[in-house]
């Protein structure tokens, strides 16, 4: 058993040590095997040591010793290792019950302990609202107790007050009454006095010599007429006093009808300046109406008012068209207000914070817009001005007179050079078509000629002297040939010949047309290339001239070129 | 500011003559009439007695002299000094005298005040009035002169009586709303008659000038109420001095208070604040809407100058025995000017005797018991 001994050393030299990782890594393969058993047959060495190593760690002796004292168990040994075992095992046992029950019980009073901290911290609640109310209920009863208190002060005041006055009466009373007192003593000692005293002195007067009354008038007796006459004059003088003071009512009600009419006026005319910017509302629509009916009535009024100025219902048509006109522009300030703070509060009708930012923003990007318009005005002012004032030089001049035609100009000189490069090759061309138009009358001429002179000769031929003159005609007479073969096709129509000689002259006619028709050909061409330089040069002087009217002329004159365009194509063809 | 040496007088009976041509003084028993330009004495007139009462007559022809121990008045003529005339009372005796407007009859309120008896000069007739009021004023004759309303007690109630001054024919009798009638005044153009309750009540009546009553005003109960009333000249207002140191004023066409003016101990509001600087202390100040000045130097000796104290100033307020009757607070003299923009209170109990306007408005004399003082008012500043 090799794998033994191995172990053996192994332990042996780690029989006091209790690193269990390092026990449990070498002792793997002595745990359960796949029986479950943790000893079988053949490892019972090993399980004998790592037993007894186990027992000396439990501090119990051990069970078996080294393989020296001999190879059989000491089943005392081991029995006592086996009790101690048990014991341990039971205290064990015990202590994890003890330990189980101590958990149980540290439980339930952490249980307890939590429902008597909610419990508490309920009662704490409770308890802290109870506090808010009574300090509310406390505050509010000061409070009243405040005012309470203010009432019984200013009770006491009056209370005082009305004392003071109690007082000042009473003591009034009480002065009057000792005046009255000391009068009526002296009335009593008077009275005592003249019933005692016998001497009674008449009242009289004494007068030297009457004298005149101030106004120098007699006096007058009197009589119940006399009486009628102060009534009279009593009378007249309240009303001349009623008169005066009516009269500067009456002017001060002209006053103030003036400046309620000027009012009114200008109440009118603000409104009515206001009617056309409002027109979508329906007060406005509705107050037009009103306004015009307003408008007549205060037609008829003034025309009425100096007549009827005095009359109750001018007066109250005045005063309640200046109602109206006064309720008007209230409503209307009252609308602007609202609109004002409804724009303020931006579209949503939401709270105060969101629109006023959005309204901020706004205000801010149109004070942006406002600034960038301002710059961009003041820069274009700028440069007018420069413009206006500086003085810049005949070039820069006439440059910048034309520059907003200058692109067009440029386009238009580079159209025209490709037109005369195109003219030039017309030219070229229709030189060409002369010439050959020439060549070909000159051919046609030589042709009629030896025409005339071969059936001259023909006719002649047809006398016996025809022979000799055959081979000075065969020149002209393989042209003729020629021409004889083209001439059958040709000479059936003439018409459709000329056509097509108009519409292309490069054909080579070698039948004989008419004079007139070699006429007519001769002439179209210079016709054509008469006509087409004069517009060619009506068009260059125009173009000169006209820039603007460049592009209508040069669409004729493409139209003109398409024309003898075709013409080359359909020669060419 | 000169003066002219100094004249003896008794119970300043000093009076200088409605066209202002003569000064009449009383010097015991006599009457001196100077000349008011040169002060020369010209005419001198001995009476009976002591002259309790003196008073010219309304076209400065006549000087009546009455005294009161004795029931007697005396007239006194300036173009003729050998004239004389004497009404003797009588055992009835005499408490106050006083001229009609004419100038030709003499009104005489007996003692107790019986009665009123009025004495034609230019007929020798006697004419009674009965159960004339004794209040604070009883009697007052229209601007014109035309008029004269007395104030009746009779069986324990207000009367008025109107009468005409010609004949003395009684025009209107009626019952005032009064509990008791402390006095009446005629608005300067003779068509209302304001009549106030004495200081128990706060009552003010006005009443036309044919016995309508036209408003009543009182401002408020129980305390006491009116102390003085005033006209303005233009009669658009009537201004109300009260116990509660406020000045109110009525306009005549609704008779209901435009405004008031109040008197508190501190002035804040306004304009300038005159004060007196002097070795002697200060009298009293006179309190005035606009401008607050203090009564001025004597006439001689000490020098006085007036600086302007910053606002707010503090008055002087004597606090007065509560439990006397009649104390002296509240506004006692009203004086409008004559073209009815300023008007002059006197509130409390300063020494100033009586409050006068210039007739052109512009200035205002304070006369006190020692002092006089003269106040010209700026007239640049347009204030009410």
């Amino acid at each position: 058993m090799p794998e033994s001994s191995t172990v053996k050393d192994v332990l042996s030299s780690s029989v006091e040590c209790r690193t269990s990782p390092l026990r449990r890594f070498s002792l793997s393969s002595l745990h359960r095997n796949s029986l479950g058993v943790f000893c079988s047959e053949d490892n019972v060495q090993e399980c004998l040591s790592h037993i007894s190593q186990e027992v000396s760690s439990f501090g119990l002796p051990p069970v078996w010793t080294e393989p020296g004292s001999g190879s059989e168990l000491n089943i005392v040994a081991v029995l006592n290792c086996m009790y101690d075992l048990i014991q341990l095992h039971r205290r064990g046992l015990r202590t994890l019950e003890n330990m189980e029950v101590e958990q149980l019980k540290s439980n339930s009073n952490v249980d307890f302990l939590q429902l008597s901290t909610t419990r508490l911290k309920e009662q704490l609640e409770i308890s802290k609202r109870e506090n808010t109310g009574l300090l509310e209920r406390e505050r509010q009863l000061q409070l009243k107790v405040k005012s309470l208190q203010n009432c019984l002060k200013n009770e006491k005041e009056e209370v005082q007050k009305l004392q003071n006055v109690i007082a000042s009466r009473a003591s009034q009373y009480n002065h009057e009454m000792k005046r009255k007192e000391r009068e009526f003593n002296k009335l009593k000692e008077r009275l005592n006095q003249l019933l005692v005293d016998k001497k009674e002195k008449k009242q009289a007067i004494d007068v030297l010599n009457n004298i005149g009354r101030a106004d120098g008038k007699r006096s007058l007796w009197k009589t119940e007429k006399m009486e009628a006459k102060h009534e009279g004059e009593m009378y007249k003088t309240l009303l001349s006093d009623y008169d005066t003071r009516q009269r500067e009512l009456q002017l001060e009600n002209a006053e103030l009808r003036k400046v309620l009419q000027q009012m009114k006026k200008d109440m009118v005319s603000i409104l009515s300046s206001r009617k056309p910017a409002a027109k979508g509302d329906k007060h406005e629509h509705s107050g037009m109406q009103a306004a015009s009916e307003e408008e007549d009535d205060e037609a008829f009024d003034s025309s009425k008012e100096s007549v009827e100025l005095y009359c109750v219902h001018a007066r109250e048509k005045l005063a309640n068209s200046i109602r109206l006109q006064w309720r008007r522009l209230k409503s209307h300030v009252e609308r602007l207000d609202s609109q004002v703070s409804s724009a303020q509060t931006g579209e949503s009708k939401s709270t105060d914070a969101v629109p006023r930012e959005t309204h901020e923003e706004e205000m801010d990007r149109l004070k942006l817009e406002i600034q960038q318009c301002k710059d961009f005005i003041q820069a274009q002012q700028q440069l007018l001005q420069q413009q206006l004032s500086s003085p810049c030089d005949e070039e820069t001049a006439s440059l910048l007179s034309d520059c907003y035609m200058l692109q067009e100009k440029e386009r238009l000189g580079d159209e025209w050079k490709t037109l005369e490069e195109q003219r030039k090759i017309f030219e070229r061309e229709r030189r060409n078509f002369t010439e050959a138009a020439i060549r070909l009358s000159h051919e046609r001429k030589a042709f009629e000629e030896d025409r005339a002179t071969w059936l001259k000769h023909q006719f002649l031929n047809l006398s016996p002297f025809s022979d000799s003159k055959k081979p000075s005609l065969s020149k002209s007479k393989s042209a003729f040939l020629i021409s004889a073969e083209t001439d059958s096709s040709a000479a059936v129509a003439p018409e459709k010949f000329i056509k097509h000689r108009s519409e292309s002259p490069r054909c080579v006619p070698l039948t004989s047309p008419s004079t007139a028709d070699l006429y007519r050909t001769l002439c179209l061409i210079p016709e054509d290339s008469s006509t087409k330089p004069k517009r060619k040069t009506e068009h260059v002087e125009e173009s000169s001239v006209f820039c603007g009217n460049a592009p209508v002329r040069h669409k004729r004159w493409d139209g003109i070129q398409d024309r003898t365009l075709s013409q080359e194509k359909n020669s060419s063809i | 500011m000169n003066f002219s040496e100094v004249f003896k007088q008794t119970n300043q009976l000093c009076k200088v003559s409605p066209d202002g041509k003569y000064l009449a003084t009383c010097v015991q028993y006599r009457l001196v009439v100077r000349d008011v330009s040169t002060l020369q004495i010209l005419q001198l007139y001995t009476c009976l007695d002591q002259v309790s009462h003196m008073e010219w007559s309304s076209d400065s022809l006549f000087i009546l002299c009455a005294m009161y121990n004795r029931g007697l008045v005396q007239v006194w003529s300036l173009e003729q000094p050998d004239w004389h005339c004497k009404i003797d009372e009588g055992s009835i005796g005499l408490v106050s005298s006083r001229w009609s407007p004419d100038g030709r009859h003499i009104l005489n309120t007996t003692e107790f005040h019986l009665r009123v008896t009025v004495w034609s000069l230019c007929t020798k007739a006697v004419s009674y009035i009965k159960y004339p009021k004794a209040c604070q004023k009883g009697i007052d004759f229209s601007r014109d002169g035309r008029y004269m309303a007395l104030a009746e007690r009779r069986d324990c109630k207000d009367y008025v009586c109107v009468f005409v001054c010609d004949d003395w024919h009684l025009l209107r009798h009626f019952e005032t709303e009064t509990q008791d009638l402390a006095g009446l005044e005629w608005s300067p153009n003779g068509c209302v008659l304001a009549v106030w309750d004495s200081c128990l009540e706060y009552m003010v009546l006005l009443y036309s000038l044919d016995g309508r009553l036209l408003s009543t005003y009182s401002a408020y109960e129980w305390s006491l109420g009116v102390k003085s009333v005033s006209w303005s000249p233009s009669s658009q207002f009537l201004a109300i001095g009260s116990y509660d140191e406020k000045v109110r004023i009525l306009n005549h066409i609704t008779w209901k208070k435009i405004t008031q003016f109040e008197h508190p101990a501190i002035i804040d509001n306004t304009k300038t604040v005159y004060k007196e600087a002097e070795k002697r202390p200060g009298v009293g100040s006179d309190e005035m809407p606009l401008h607050n000045i203090t009564m001025g130097a004597t006439l001689f000796n000490t020098q006085s100058k007036y600086e302007i104290c910053p606002l707010p100033v503090q008055i002087p307020v004597v606090k007065p025995d509560p439990d006397r009757a009649s104390p002296k607070i509240g506004i006692s003299v009203l004086a409008f000017s004559s073209d009815s923009r300023y008007l002059a209170t006197k509130n409390g109990g300063f020494q100033v005797q009586s409050l006068n306007w210039h007739c052109s408005g512009d200035s205002l004399i304070l006369l006190g018991k020692e002092q006089l003082c003269l106040c010209y008012m700026d007239t640049d500043q347009e204030d009410k």
